[in-house]
């Protein structure tokens, strides 16, 4: 009865549900808007997954073949259709927007206003520059006859499957650059540095927030770099 | 002496040099918060208040209220099917009116009554109080969750204004047949059911999250998660579950919205229509049952989890008993919400899936019994040898475990693929899953309703009432629902308009359904007793005083009761034990409330948790 010591705790992986159990610091080590972003990003990626699986499931049972992607995505570059390369340069855009988002996070936690809000601009710009090509790639298929409901290189679920999901990716994006925009003016107005009340939110802000932004910005390229695999390379 | 607080020694070091600290013995020492003390949004006008409240109790009542009327629409449109169903000649509805009937009541009773008021009522209401919490971790978001919700809601209702009316497909929409002429609805009715379907999940997201980090972060202090009473456990896990599962929903209603507004062909095959060939080709409608379902399994449980939890809340205090293996009732909550995620296509064994398949789903629709019967036995285990109370509360929780069991046995027929093949589409399955899905979640949610009353208006509902109430209900629904069983038995098909007589339809069924129709009146007269006794007691009802059935879990612990703004006065309560210790030997009370230190109990036998 008394002798309750280490001894008595439950060992090996009987320990893995006593500790989470007992001890109620548990799963309290994360500010909650953070573990609040990472859940809601799960739920996310179980969305990307539903479209993607849907996209094999569209593409193997399409009865038309489907349209061969290397001549469908390829652009003109001096007379020579390139495959793959504005798509390269849009993927090389966007994973470089994770890194100046990175640097703006590191910056916001140095409080180092400045060079926090330059590189979450700079991040805006790269996925403004993103949306900008798509928006160009979108408008070259559509000039090329692609639609949602046809296309005359090959299935029809082709352009169903292309607008919809590059679509949602594309809707991902689009929010997260308002959101950076925003984020760099409440940086500039230092905000974060006087825990500045949210309009809305009447809560403080936090330079926590900025990693929060960052999070979503980097799970937005990462399915990107899924979509991007799917589509064009498959 | 007992052990319980032997680990506590251990903490006495951190305390010694506190001044404070020295008058209270070293038995009642509770950590310390890891988190500063929530910052509590303030209304400042009338809006913000009653309106764009951003208090989790007003919010879970604004839910509830909001559910539970959408979910009166739903009755309403059961008793129209009835009497069609019961009354062919009478020509009551036509074809078209009845399908449309049988899409809305199912949609509104799954979705927007029993999800959103379960997460979202229920959820709202308790989370905060059961965790010893101000609030939720967001409010302002947790305020845009309801909003979202009521226009989920008026999308929903706006379809019965549109040409052609609300959509007829059947509550699982499948298409082809949601989207093509012919099916009411198939143009505007199946949009705005998508739209508001996507609205539902986009709101219930921002709730989702804020019900999570809550739980997980927002615990008073001592408040370890094995601590927590099951009904949190079972909101907590129903949580999870519908983050994954919603999401094959928004896909599944915007894919179908896009084949429907841009011509796409995701779920549609190439088909004729009204002698035309249609543009579509080259979709997959098998596609959709599994998005469909792969969203629909789960929200089986994301119903039933939190109607586990709070039961055996109900079960235990009203037996004055400690809830019967408390891990084991997690594990298996959790184990069961895990499962679901494997099970879906057992709604699918007559699609034309592969049979290796079905055999798959078979086994693991077999194996999810095992955590679910643990459950059940616990129950029956919590009630043996308790001071078993008949209240209200407790007479809704017999009342459904007996028909959950009912249900999950007709589960396990269906479950396998060789006696669901013949079964499949009949009313067999109509009441197979109205009992384990529609009444047993609902006795439950009428026991918690007449057993949370106090904490909402500080008032009692009236007993008389409630048990007249509880009788036709539970009666009632046996009346209504066994017969069912033996319908799909003898083959009646389920989801036609009329049955009258023919060479294929056993002439008894016609009896019968005239019979199911009469007790379905009854029953939905009863509810609106319920609902006379829920609005009159309001201000009519005894006074209740401040922790009626004596329960130990915080809620009732509150300075005020009902609960003021920030729920905690000036300080948040310390936990020191789970809300299970009733009938302590040794104990002065036979019970026990999870915030009494230590120092006042001394002398009770009390269990280490």
């Amino acid at each position: 009865m008394s002798d309750s010591s280490f001894e008595n705790l439950p060992k090996g992986w009987k320990s893995v549900p006593s500790d989470l159990g007992s001890d109620q610091t548990a799963f309290k080590g994360v500010q909650w808007g953070k573990a609040m972003m990472w859940i809601f990003l799960l739920s996310d990626t179980f969305i990307f997954s539903c479209f993607l699986i849907s996209y094999m499931k569209g593409r193997a049972s399409t009865v038309v073949d489907w349209p061969n992607t290397s001549e469908v995505f390829s652009l003109d570059f001096m007379g020579v259709p390139v495959p793959l390369l504005l798509i390269a340069i849009m993927t090389f855009v966007l994973i470089t927007s994770s890194g100046t988002m990175a640097l703006a996070v590191k910056y916001g936690y140095e409080k180092n206003k400045k060079m926090c809000g330059w590189f979450i601009l700079a991040t805006a710009i790269g996925g403004l520059t993103f949306v900008g090509m798509q928006a160009y790639e979108w408008s070259k298929l559509i000039h090329e006859g692609v639609r949602p409901w046809s296309n005359p290189f090959g299935a029809a679920q082709f352009g169903s499957y292309f607008f919809m999901i590059t679509g949602f990716h594309g809707t991902h994006v689009s929010i997260g650059v308002i959101f950076l925009f925003i984020f760099a003016r409440k940086v500039f107005r230092g905000d974060f540095d006087s825990g500045r009340r949210g309009f809305f939110t009447t809560m403080k802000s936090d330079y926590v927030s900025i990693e929060i932004l960052g999070l979503y910005w980097h799970f937005v390229d990462l399915v990107w770099v899924f979509i991007f695999a799917f589509f064009y390379l498959w | 002496m007992s052990d319980e607080y032997e680990h506590k020694l251990e903490a006495k070091s951190d305390y010694a040099g506190d001044a404070s600290s020295v008058s209270s013995p070293d038995i009642d020492s509770v950590p310390d918060a890891e988190l500063p003390d929530q910052e509590l949004y303030h209304s400042h006008s009338w809006w913000t208040t009653y309106v764009f409240s951003q208090d989790a109790k007003y919010i879970g009542i604004q839910y509830a209220l909001t559910a539970v009327g959408t979910g009166l629409l739903g009755l309403v449109l059961s008793w129209l099917m009835r009497i069609q169903l019961a009354f062919p000649g009478l020509g009551w509805l036509d074809p078209g009116a009845y399908y449309q009937f049988v899409t809305m009541h199912g949609m509104i009773m799954v979705v927007y009554l029993l999800t959103a008021l379960f997460l979202g009522g229920f959820g709202n209401l308790l989370i905060p109080l059961m965790c010893g919490a101000r609030d939720m971790a967001f409010p302002y978001v947790n305020m845009l969750s309801y909003w979202a919700f009521v226009v989920a809601v008026l999308v929903l209702l706006a379809s019965f204004f549109v040409p052609g009316g609300p959509t007829g497909a059947g509550w699982t929409l499948y298409p082809p047949q949601a989207i093509t002429a012919g099916t009411p609805g198939s143009d505007m009715g199946i949009i705005l059911m998508l739209i508001s379907l996507i609205l539902f999940v986009a709101g219930f997201t921002m709730g989702g999250l804020n019900y999570i980090i809550t739980v997980l972060q927002l615990r008073a202090r001592g408040m370890t998660l094995m601590r927590l009473p099951l009904t949190i456990w079972g909101i907590f896990t129903a949580t999870v579950l519908a983050m994954f599962a919603f999401p094959a929903l928004l896909v599944g209603c915007l894919m179908m919205t896009l084949d429907s507004l841009l011509g796409t062909s995701f779920f549609m095959p190439a088909m004729v229509s009204l002698g035309e060939t249609l543009t579509h080709e080259g979709g997959s409608p098998i596609l959709f049952q599994h998005l469909f379902w792969f969203f629909g399994h789960p929200e089986v449980y994301i119903v039933a989890l939190p109607a586990f939890g709070i039961v055996s809340d109900l079960l235990s205090v009203h037996s004055r008993k400690t809830i019967f293996g408390y891990r084991m009732m997690v594990w298996a909550i959790v184990g069961i919400g895990a499962l679901s995620f494997f099970v879906w296509a057992h709604h699918m064994y007559v699609s034309g899936m592969n049979p290796w398949f079905g055999f798959f789903f078979a086994t693991t629709t077999l194996i999810i019994a095992v955590p679910t019967a643990i459950k059940v036995y616990n129950w029956i285990l919590t009630l043996w040898r308790g001071n078993i109370q008949l209240s209200l509360p407790m007479l809704f929780s017999l009342g459904f475990i007996v028909t959950f069991l009912n249900g999950g046995l007709t589960g396990l027929f269906l479950g396998n693929v060789t006696v669901d093949v013949p079964l499949s589409d009949t009313y067999f399955v109509v009441a197979h899953f109205h009992m384990v899905m529609g009444i047993a979640p609902i006795l439950v949610i009428f026991g918690a309703i007449y057993h949370w009353y106090p904490l909402i208006t500080g008032r009692m509902m009236d007993e008389t009432l409630g048990k007249i109430h509880f009788w036709i209900t539970f009666i009632g629904s046996y009346a209504i629902y066994f017969p069912m069983h033996y319908q799909g038995f003898v083959g009646v098909p389920r989801r036609y308009f009329e049955i009258y007589d023919s060479p294929y339809i056993d002439t008894s069924t016609l009896l019968l359904n005239k019979f199911i129709t009469i007790a379905v009146l009854i029953v939905g007269a009863a509810q609106l007793l319920f609902l006379y006794n829920l609005i009159t007691s309001a201000r009519l009802g005894k006074k209740s005083e401040k922790n009626p059935w004596k329960a130990n879990s915080l809620e009732w612990q509150t300075p005020q009761m009902p609960p003021e703004h920030g729920n905690w006065g000036k300080e948040l309560p310390k936990v020191y034990r789970w809300p299970y210790d009733f009938s302590v030997p040794g104990a002065k009370e036979d019970y026990i409330p999870q915030n009494q230190p230590p120092s006042e109990i001394v002398g009770a036998k009390v269990e280490k948790t």
